[in-house]
């Protein structure tokens, strides 16, 4: 995507060279610990991350999996400061991303990382992108704001390089066009092409097809598969969908009520979920079931995340619980091999083994 | 006014045939000129049962809600005919049609924006008894007690307003305000897609359950392949204002005839990772075409692997090919 003597490349070169990169080789991308994230409301603290740890090696592709309000995105705005404060508020956590805390670093050295060596794709290609400027403008403005030495007719070159990496077809005359001359799909491609033109290290994608038709959604995974597979950039991928999941993902991590209930390698958690919720959840996919049969539906609705919860915030809905999932607090405990739940009955060994 | 209808037979609850809605697109703005039309319905031909659950799938902009609001009469019809319980809806005037809409009602996708936020429960359940005097202001306590009972809602909520309650109760209301005039067919637009997916089950279960209990009719449309397959008898696809196949729900997923169909068939994401690395997914180009501009010939050509020349002059139409299943489709069997 990118040509081999351009001044990205020499940068990423350079920093590869750096000390601190040799010792990261056998530790994690990122390694994000105990973050919480509560809002400060007129209607009390909803916690909407409490307590969540988790990690992204180079190259992997990680799912984050739940419901709305489970606090999957509120997780990734957290590592990339978008969090509006107030009235959220980051409360505790760290986030490592080669040897520099994303919560705590200043704003500068965050900027810097920021779009450059971690990108983001939004939901919603309507709207990330500015309507009044065009394609060319938005594409180039990482390119620019990141090396200082850049000139435009280069950061146009690469970005007309970008478009048709991600399919674009005649880059050089439609890079020129405003965000309304495209569809949602081209949107969406555009938005990849921005997101991936500073050759980033990782990759949140917010739920990124979920706007989309099926058919233009099977050509967006497409795409992010090959390019990741290129780039060799490591990539978050936050989504509702369990089916996109199962053909995307290494690893999946399940989310509900702002905690991680369970995560493994995509395999383990679809083959043997360790985890109640893990399971209803794939039981109310209507996919595989014929018409007549009745599907599973989990009873009642999500907490209030407002509310203090003792216990498993699952245990109200879920129908395994006894006594002590109301009472007594949980932990993601490894139970098998690489597979991990916050159930306390799935590590006493008496369900879902 | 003419009966023409009085013959059709009568398990046959909605007839639309050759059914086009044309919308003329304007250009300029003080010499306002007719620069083109966007061809949204192109003639549509279909039956809908009684008691039957007719899924109805495509793209976005291939003129699924834009039939569902032809068949309301709520947008004009170009040409063709709507018959709904052998009366053609065409021919009413508006007075009667309100009458017949009666029959006829509709359960949009957003329930945060289809619900009018200044109504409560009760007012949004018995406006419609009341408008069309179906019961009295008194009677009408007992009735909304009972719809809501119906739908899963507990009565108690009755003086709530819309922003009270969760996307899925929403959409329960919306699903009552419906059932009110206890119509004989219902048309739901998208009523899932907005919802997360343990509360989709809950409101596909209702669909499901109120269609069987009460011997309605529905008309589901959708773009979750899936979802569609799991309520409805029979799916009709639809490309650019055209259905291309339609057949039991069952035959038209397992064995898809039409090579739109399979693709989209293949779309869908399974919630299994050995069958999503193993199966082979046909990846359409392109996006779909405009409507304003479409293509010669067969309007799925261009994205068409099977095409050939044949396939860019001449328009297909729906021919049987197993059973009841029908598919629009030049090379049919050749493939």
């Amino acid at each position: 995507m990118i040509a081999r003597n351009d001044p990205v490349r020499k940068r990423v070169a350079r920093e590869l060279a750096r000390p601190t990169m040799a010792a990261s080789r056998v530790m994690p991308l990122l390694n994000v610990e105990d973050l919480r994230t509560y809002f400060h409301t007129r209607n009390g603290v909803v916690k909407a991350v409490d307590g969540v740890s988790f990690s992204v090696d180079k190259g992997e592709t990680l799912g984050i999996v739940g419901e709305s309000g489970s606090g999957k995105s509120v997780t990734c705005y957290s590592m990339m400061g978008l969090i509006p404060q107030p009235p959220g508020r980051i409360e505790s956590g760290r986030a490592i991303f080669d040897g520099i805390d994303l919560l705590s670093c200043p704003t500068p050295v965050l900027r810097k990382i920021r779009g450059d060596r971690i990108s983001m794709i939004f939901q919603d290609p309507m709207t990330s992108l500015n309507p009044y400027l065009r394609i060319s403008d938005q594409l180039i403005e990482p390119l620019m704001t990141h090396n200082s030495d850049a000139t435009k007719d280069w950061a146009l070159g690469l970005a007309i390089d970008a478009l048709n990496e991600v399919g674009i077809q005649d880059a050089a005359k439609r890079i020129h066009f405003y965000p309304h001359e495209f569809s949602g799909g081209m949107r969406q491609r555009v938005m990849i092409a921005m997101a991936l033109i500073t050759k980033p290290e990782l990759l949140i994608a917010d739920e990124p097809t979920t706007a989309l038709d099926v058919t233009v959604q099977a050509q967006i995974l497409e795409l992010i598969k090959r390019l990741q597979h290129e780039l060799g950039t490591a990539v978050i991928f936050i989504t509702h969908d369990l089916g996109v999941v199962a053909g995307l993902c290494d690893r999946v991590q399940v989310m509900y009520a702002g905690r991680i209930m369970e995560t493994a390698e995509t395999e383990g958690v679809y083959k043997h979920p360790k985890h109640p919720y893990t399971k209803a959840l794939q039981q109310s996919i209507p996919s595989l079931q014929p018409k007549g049969s009745e599907l599973f539906t989990i009873p009642g609705m999500p907490p209030d995340l407002s509310r203090d919860i003792r216990g498993c915030p699952f245990a109200p809905r879920c129908t395994e619980a006894v006594e002590r999932c109301h009472t007594e607090p949980i932990l993601l405990k490894t139970v098998t091999d690489g597979h991990s739940s916050s159930c306390l009955r799935t590590q006493a060994g008496e369900i879902l083994t | 006014m003419t009966e023409p209808a009085q013959t059709t037979a009568p398990e046959n609850i909605l007839e639309l045939e050759d059914l086009k809605t044309h919308f003329p697109v304007y250009r300029g703005f003080i010499m306002k000129r007719q620069s083109g039309t966007v061809k949204a319905v192109d003639g549509v031909s279909l039956k809908v049962r009684r008691g039957e659950v007719l899924g109805l799938v495509g793209e976005s902009g291939c003129g699924k809600s834009t039939l569902a609001r032809t068949i309301l009469q709520l947008v004009p019809t170009t040409s063709g005919t709507v018959i709904l319980e052998g009366r053609n809806l065409g021919s009413f005037s508006s007075r009667e049609l309100r009458e017949a809409r009666t029959g006829l009602q509709m359960i949009f996708q957003d329930p945060y924006a289809s619900l009018n936020p200044r109504m409560t429960v009760f007012d949004t359940l018995a406006e419609p008894m009341i408008a069309h005097g179906r019961c009295t202001r008194s009677e009408a306590t007992r009735e909304v007690v009972q719809l809501m009972e119906t739908v899963g809602l507990a009565p108690r909520y009755m003086r709530c307003y819309p922003h009270e309650f969760s996307g899925g109760q929403r959409q329960r209301i919306a699903v009552a305000r419906a059932l009110a005039l206890k119509p004989s067919l219902i048309i739901a637009d998208e009523p899932v897609s907005a919802l997360d997916v343990s509360i989709q089950a809950q409101i596909l279960n209702l669909l499901s359950e109120l269609t069987r209990e009460m011997n309605l009719s529905m008309i589901f449309i959708a773009h979750d392949l899936s979802v569609v397959k799991h309520i409805s008898d029979r799916i009709a696809v639809m490309y650019l204002g055209k259905v291309v196949e339609i057949g039991e729900a069952t035959s038209v997923i397992e064995n898809p005839q039409h090579p739109y169909t399979r693709a989209l068939v293949s779309a869908i994401p399974v919630p299994d990772p050995e069958i999503e690395h193993s199966r082979k997914r046909i990846v359409l180009p392109g996006d779909p075409p405009s409507p304003l501009n479409p293509p010669t010939g067969c309007s799925f050509h261009p994205r068409c692997q099977h095409a050939n020349d044949g396939c860019t002059k001449t328009v297909p139409v729906l021919e049987k090919t197993t059973g009841s299943q029908e598919a629009a489709c030049l090379r049919l069997g050749e493939f």
